[in-house]
């Protein structure tokens, strides 16, 4: 079986324009702006996400015929939860700083809506391995997005990407300066609107 | 009594759920198309975090924090379970949400019926848990702090999303280009709200 035959890759690579999970099916929105500030928590948080979202919808794919459909909701809760836990713990073993800078927000990976939502929508019905690419799919479209937002706000907020300063000095000289409003929470609502914007434009003759 | 107050103002207006953590955006987005059904669900948020922070704060200090299990036994002074957390708060606010639901089916069933839907969904609404883990970091000192703060999360959260609904009434006869119409206007204007919401910043009390 070849694993990147067109039907195998349909899971990965739509949600990553076409059914975004940020921008079309409005899901993890909560987490996806508050950590846009900066370039790198935004990374370590897409790559959180991605790999809690592969991991619920490979093992949810695996028991989801011993799941009673009553309380299907609570074994999905469980199965993150613990995923969530085993991510913080790696997070704070190895990456701390960023870690402190993500602060609650690597517990709410627990309850960000695409992780529930695939697991609802796609592993309850679906064989382990296209659940499993389902999910990196999502949590890799989810990333996009993060990775665009916090690329947007750190080079006008900070004139650096990734910490290094990408500004030409020269541009200082001349009066340039950062626009702090970037930096603060609003500016990543406009953003994000402004995506959804963008990408609406672009696929309105699909509808 | 002044610092419980101070904590009760700060997080309506400065901290507020929306505005400052982006936290409920889900339906916060979702459900805010008029003011009737946003406020079921806003005040079905302010009960839901009134009853399951108070009971994350008692947990937290007593069975969850380094040593916080000493008053059963001296020897379990050292013992650390903080890394259940996650796991244990969102027991605790699936339960409570799904125990909310039937007191209120049973003894208001007119109030039930209101908010409809909107109860069980809240389980995953991230304010709720968000609540919950900022009250585990900021590290309140007493129970009526940690209280102060779920019902000042709780009503900013209600007045945040009133407020969107009101506006997206007003503007569904706008002309607004097409590819920016729903989503794309409502954070817009959430983004325009948090600016004038961040005329609160810097207030001390």
């Amino acid at each position: 079986m070849n694993i990147f035959s067109s039907k195998q890759a349909k899971p990965l690579l739509n949600p990553l324009l076409k059914d975004n999970p940020v921008t079309a099916q409005v899901l993890g929105i909560c987490s996806a702006l508050a950590v846009t500030v900066k370039l790198e928590p935004a990374l370590v948080m897409a790559l959180s996400v991605t790999a809690v979202c592969g991991f619920s919808n490979l093992i949810i794919a695996l028991i989801r015929n011993l799941i009673p459909n009553s309380i299907r909701i609570i074994v999905q809760l469980v199965v993150i939860a613990a995923l969530v836990i085993i991510v913080d713990q790696i997070l704070k073993a190895f990456a701390y700083e960023v870690s402190k800078q993500l602060s609650v927000y690597v517990g709410l990976i627990i309850t960000n809506c695409i992780i529930m939502g695939r697991l609802e929508a796609f592993a309850m019905a679906n064989k382990p391995i296209p659940s499993l690419l389902d999910g990196f799919g999502n949590g890799l479209g989810y990333g996009l997005i993060l990775a665009l937002v916090a690329f947007v706000r750190e080079l006008f907020g900070s004139g650096s990407i990734l910490g290094w300063k990408v500004m030409p000095g020269g541009f200082y000289e001349l009066g340039y300066q950062n626009n702090s409003l970037v930096i603060l929470p609003p500016m990543a609502l406009i953003i994000v609107g402004v995506i959804i914007w963008v990408q609406k434009a672009h696929t309105k003759e699909a509808k | 009594m002044e610092n419980i107050f101070s904590i009760f103002v700060k997080s309506i207006f400065i901290d507020n759920m929306i505005f400052a953590y982006f936290l409920g955006m889900c339906s916060y987005l979702a459900v805010s198309k008029t003011v009737k059904t946003s406020m079921g669900l806003g005040l079905a948020v302010i009960f839901v975090l009134l009853v399951t922070v108070p009971v994350n704060y008692l947990l937290e200090n007593y069975l969850l924090k380094a040593g916080a299990l000493s008053w059963l036994h001296p020897s379990l002074a050292d013992a650390d379970l903080s890394f259940l957390s996650f796991i244990i708060f969102i027991a605790v606010i699936a339960s409570i949400v799904q125990l909310v639901e039937m007191v209120v089916e049973k003894f208001a069933p007119a109030l039930y019926s209101s908010l409809g839907i909107f109860l069980p969904l809240i389980a995953v609404n991230c304010a709720i848990m968000g609540a919950s883990l900022f009250m585990q970091e900021r590290e309140y000192a007493n129970i009526g702090e940690a209280t102060a703060f779920a019902l000042g999360s709780g009503i900013g959260w209600w007045l945040a999303i009133i407020g969107i609904a009101a506006i997206r009434e007003r503007i569904t006869y706008s002309n607004i280009p097409k590819p920016l119409q729903g989503l794309g206007i409502a954070f817009i204007i959430t983004g325009l709200m948090a600016i004038s919401f961040m005329s609160f910043m810097g207030i001390k009390l």
